[in-house]
């Protein structure tokens, strides 16, 4: 009846887990009692549950980010803490079987469930704004892929409490995630997770191409469109080709498991190395799927506050192309030591090291424009600043690991770990994290306070340094990665100043979230009324904060790459328009939240053998597309009238705002 | 200090090794000496090799990491003057607010990146060519063999010529190269020893192979660097690179051990354990890894490499056990 789910799968014996078991419950209860009091249900059902609109489903995949790097540091600093202590072969608090699993979760959930989500959520908060679109070009798929990536999170969260995760390393290589040496349900899960979050970000990556490729306002062509645009744009290309060879990598890997195939097994001809290719034939383009946005973010909020318009437009556009082409030539890079040939691993290196040509274009092209600029040194420029110097020393350690030979000494040292979160914290969290200061004011209608926002990053600058610059130091010491006890007591001193670092970086999250209560607390004070708060160049700060649900009440026209500035310059930013035409907006839907269950049931039911409930859970998916699919109320007209009593409560205070304020200023006289 | 030293490689020829200008090589030297300097405070292993594959790759890192640091460092230097002369309240530094393109700029900015690169790429084809780890080392002493199975989770040495295995230790005589022939008998690890330098993937039913030297005596750490499941922590070696005369007496002390490494001693070795002492095996069957890779060709491997003897078959875990202990 329950497969081999019984009441045993729950670690009642292990401390830890039944703590943070107990604690998530309390928490849980509180908060939902919290809403139950409030009696907010029904408008969290039917304002951001059911939405369709793009900019709440971008708030929402924000906050499931927000979440999930709780989670996914919690990890983070078990293991450095477990890593501090477990010197000359002393056992540490953590045994290998939870470490394990804690360090494989750490890497999933940070890049499926907090990166992803992040990026994706910035993309859907910004792009349809940026392109003067009204809503994304499927906004149920929207909101469909978003509830897929939530029932991912619920999977992987499950996993802690009943059963166990996968214990295999964040990429679950065989034969190890086989079932002959890993017979629990911790890979299942994994398999199960990756696989609904995965086809969520596939539908969105779809979803992006449509929407940027069909969706611009008149006048605005290709090399008009605002340079965060053209990152997402090259991101999401990258999503549709890489993420289908994730999910059939993830399919045959279960099929082994399932069905007693033998496509990465040892025996029977199956080959390890085949899964091994094929995930990083996806893996490495998901790290710049990971970073481009995140250069786009850069790249807007350089150009913002230096007050200039983008140095190179061109040429960074061409160099998100070219990145994006080359991503897919060098996936054996993370493996030169598979034993290929010299010709073999000598093409894969150059390849890579050719990445960084226009890796560094870009970061000269940010460097000009802020030459004979006027910085304003706002929290999103410290974390762009911070992450130029960091980045730059994360691209040398990336190069130095392209070169085979020296890759040969360094490969899955922890020198290779310093270096990736060395990209990946310095790139794209910082890039999150200056998006986020940078647009919420657009998504919120205030600005964050700066005072917390400071205090975060440089808490987060320093204590990465301090994190990951004795791992580099580490590397060079001959540590591996993956170790949950070491008898080299030569290592312990580096471990310990490591574990200060994440413990300074605790503090940054801290702030983060001290900022966000601390803003929302006194938002009355940095509310923002022109919708513009920063004199920024681009459509997306044209329309109010919050901007109104059909975002532009008349679809502007471009005429020239930072239109609003533009418009702002020759005073015709905030047209008053005679006549509103009635707006086509689409409706809020549940089927999106019901796929999203029923994904996770069958989730949860294969994870454990229970075949009825995947049965119940496929047909529930099933039926509820096909409900979908014959309802023909699925969109609505917004009558001009009341576009017009919208815009016009918005407009005439404005007007009497902005006179005579001179545009480069106008966001800080105002605001 | 000499950091790069061409001279002082013993085995390579310096027309075979990478490290063959030396105009390149002394205009790195500043900039690879500071490095030298700063990190030679702590002991490094890997930067302190003792062989000459090791001492080729400390070498080529070195290089590298000054060829760009001859970029990185100015630009750091720039985005941190840029930042500090352009800020806001600076109000005596020119501001161009329309300003946003410059073609000489972008041609710079292009073309300082793609020298590097062309200069990287090309120490890149030449390195990776002379460090493949499948190549013979260049030396007039002949080199021994040995073959190293990765387990759950320990490591198996064999010695095909002296008939000899031991486990979690190995023993190489000083100034000779080492053939190592390399595979799994269950997961993935890798074979690495950071003081010798070169790792290479163990993977089972394949043989890799790699290509060592010590050229110092010395006990040199060795592990998996592979993560191989529950015991991967405690799957450490330790290296013995000798003397001769020291070679011969770890040979003979093998020799001398009570237990055989027959299919039997491999089967009950195989089985998962942790922090596996160190075990001597005298006369390890012939072919034993040979055995090891096609144990799991199933069908596919008897035909073609001969039939195995009675006791083999029934020794070696055919791929039907493997179905039944996962049932």
């Amino acid at each position: 009846m329950f497969g081999k789910l019984s009441l045993s799968a729950i670690p009642f014996n292990e401390p830890i887990i039944m703590g943070t078991l107990l604690m998530v419950s309390l928490a849980g209860a509180l908060l939902l009692g919290w809403v139950t009091y409030q009696r907010k249900w029904g408008y969290l059902w039917s304002e951001w549950f059911t939405t369709v609109d793009h900019k709440r489903i971008g708030v929402m995949y924000i906050i499931m980010a927000l979440l999930m790097l709780l989670r996914g540091f919690a990890d983070a600093i078990m293991m450095r803490s477990q890593q501090a202590i477990a010197s000359a072969d002393a056992a540490g608090y953590l045994p290998p079987h939870h470490y394990d699993q804690i360090f494989t979760a750490h890497g999933d959930i940070m890049i499926f469930f907090m990166a992803m989500p992040f990026i994706t959520g910035l993309m859907n908060l910004v792009v349809p704004l940026q392109i003067g679109a009204r809503d994304v070009a499927y906004p149920f798929l929207n909101s469909l892929s978003y509830w897929l990536t939530a029932g991912g999170v619920v999977l992987i969260m499950l996993s802690m409490f009943i059963g166990d995760f996968a214990a295999t390393g964040w990429l679950a290589y065989p034969p190890l995630s086989e079932l002959k040496f890993s017979p629990t349900v911790g890979v299942d899960y994994y398999i199960w997770a990756l696989q609904l979050s995965g086809l969520g970000t596939t539908l969105s990556g779809i979803n992006f191409i449509v929407t940027i490729l069909r969706m611009r306002t008149p006048g605005m062509t290709l090399m008009k469109m605002p340079v965060f645009t053209w990152t997402a744009l090259v991101t999401n290309i990258l999503i549709v080709a890489a993420f289908p060879v994730l999910t059939v990598s993830l399919a045959l890997l279960a099929a082994d498991r399932y069905l007693d195939m033998h496509f990465f097994t040892n025996e029977l001809g199956g080959n390890a190395m085949l899964y091994v290719n094929l995930i990083w034939i996806w893996g490495h383009p998901e790290v710049y799927i990971l970073v481009l946005p995140c250069f786009g973010a850069y790249s807007e909020i350089i150009a913002t506050f230096s007050g200039k318009p983008l140095f190179g437009y061109k040429s960074m556009v061409y160099a998100t192309a070219g990145i994006g082409v080359l991503s897919f030539i060098v996936w054996l890079h993370h493996f030169f030591t598979m034993g290929s040939g010299a010709d073999v691993n000598a093409f894969f290196g150059i390849s890579t090291m050719i990445i960084s040509i226009p890796t560094g274009a870009k970061i000269f092209n940010w460097l000009f424009t802020m030459y004979r600029g006027r910085i304003r040194f706002t929290v999103p420029v410290l974390w762009t600043v911070g992450f130029m110097v960091t980045f730059v020393i994360g691209g040398m350690t990336g190069v130095m690991l392209a070169v085979p030979g020296a890759d040969f000494v360094l490969h899955n040292s922890v020198f290779l770990i310093a270096h990736f979160h060395n990209v990946i914290i310095g790139g794209v969290v910082f890039g999150c994290l200056a998006a986020m200061n940078y647009w919420f004011p657009k998504a919120f209608g205030f600005k964050l306070e700066e005072r917390f926002g400071r205090y975060s990053f440089w808490c987060w600058l320093v204590g990465f340094w301090l994190a990951f610059a004795p791992l580099y130091i580490l590397g060079f010491k001959g540590m591996t990665r993956r170790m949950n006890h070491y008898a080299n007591p030569d290592w312990q001193p580096f471990l310990v100043v490591a574990l200060i670092g994440a413990v300074v970086i605790m503090a940054g999250i801290g702030f983060t979230l001290l900022q966000l209560v601390v803003s929302v607390r006194n938002r009355a004070q940095n509310r923002d009324l022109t919708g513009d708060p920063w004199g920024a160049r681009t459509l997306e700060w044209s329309t109010s904060s919050p901007p109104p649900f059909y975002n532009f009440a008349v679809l502007p026209k471009v005429e020239e790459l930072d239109q609003f500035w533009a418009d702002k310059e020759h005073k015709r930013a905030y047209p008053r328009h005679a006549h509103y035409a009635d707006i086509h907006m689409p409706r809020n839907t549940g089927v999106g939240v019901f796929m999203g269950a029923f994904g996770t049931v069958l989730g949860f039911a294969m994870v454990w053998h229970i075949w009825w409930l995947a049965v119940a859970g496929l047909v529930g998916m099933l039926a509820s597309f096909i409900v979908r699919a014959y309802d023909t109320d699925v969109d609505y007209y917004v009558p001009g009238a009341e576009v017009e009593k919208i815009e016009r409560a918005r407009l005439v205070p404005l007007h009497k705002l902005i006179e005579n304020v001179d545009p480069a200023s106008a966001g800080q006289k105002v605001a | 200090m000499r950091v790069v030293s061409p001279r002082h490689l013993p085995i390579s020829p310096p027309e075979e090794s990478f490290v063959n200008k030396r105009s390149l090589v002394s205009a790195l030297r500043w900039s690879c000496a500071g490095l030298a300097v700063f990190l030679g405070g702590c002991n490094l292993e890997v930067l302190s090799p003792k062989g000459d594959v090791g001492m080729q790759e400390k070498s080529l890192l070195l290089i590298t990491t000054g060829l760009m640091l001859l970029v990185v460092i100015p630009v750091i230097v720039l985005i941190l003057l840029f930042a500090w002369r352009y800020r806001a309240s600076n109000t005596k530094a020119t501001y161009a607010p329309k300003w946003s393109h410059s073609t000489a700029i972008e041609a710079v900015v292009w073309t300082i990146p793609c020298i590097i690169i062309a200069v990287l790429a090309t120490i890149t084809w030449t390195s990776t060519h002379a460090l493949d780890p499948y190549k013979p080392l260049a030396s007039k002493a002949k080199p021994i063999t040995i073959q190293a199975v990765a387990m759950d989770w320990k490591w198996l040495f064999i010695y095909p010529d002296y008939g000899v295995a031991s486990v979690n230790e190995l023993a190489m005589p000083t100034n000779v190269p080492v053939h190592f022939e390399i595979t799994s008998d269950s997961v993935m690890n890798a074979f690495f020893i950071p003081q010798l330098g070169s790792q290479i993937y163990a993977m089972a039913g394949m043989d890799t192979q790699l290509n060592l030297i010590a050229n110092e005596p010395g006990h040199y750490a060795g592990l998996s660097s592979n993560y191989s499941g529950q015991g991967f922590s405690d799957m450490h070696f330790t290296a013995i690179a000798t003397s001769q005369q020291g070679f011969a007496d770890w040979i003979n002390k093998a020799k001398a051990s009570a237990v055989n490494l027959d299919d039997q001693a491999y089967h009950a070795l195989a089985q998962p354990s942790e922090k596996v002492p160190v075990a001597y095996y005298a006369n390890v069957k012939p072919g034993m890894f040979n055995s090891v890779i096609n144990q799991y060709m199933g069908d596919m491997s008897m035909s073609r490499l001969g039939t195995p003897s009675p006791a083999q078959a029934s020794a070696i875990p055919s791929h039907n056990d493997h179905a039944k202990a996962a049932e």
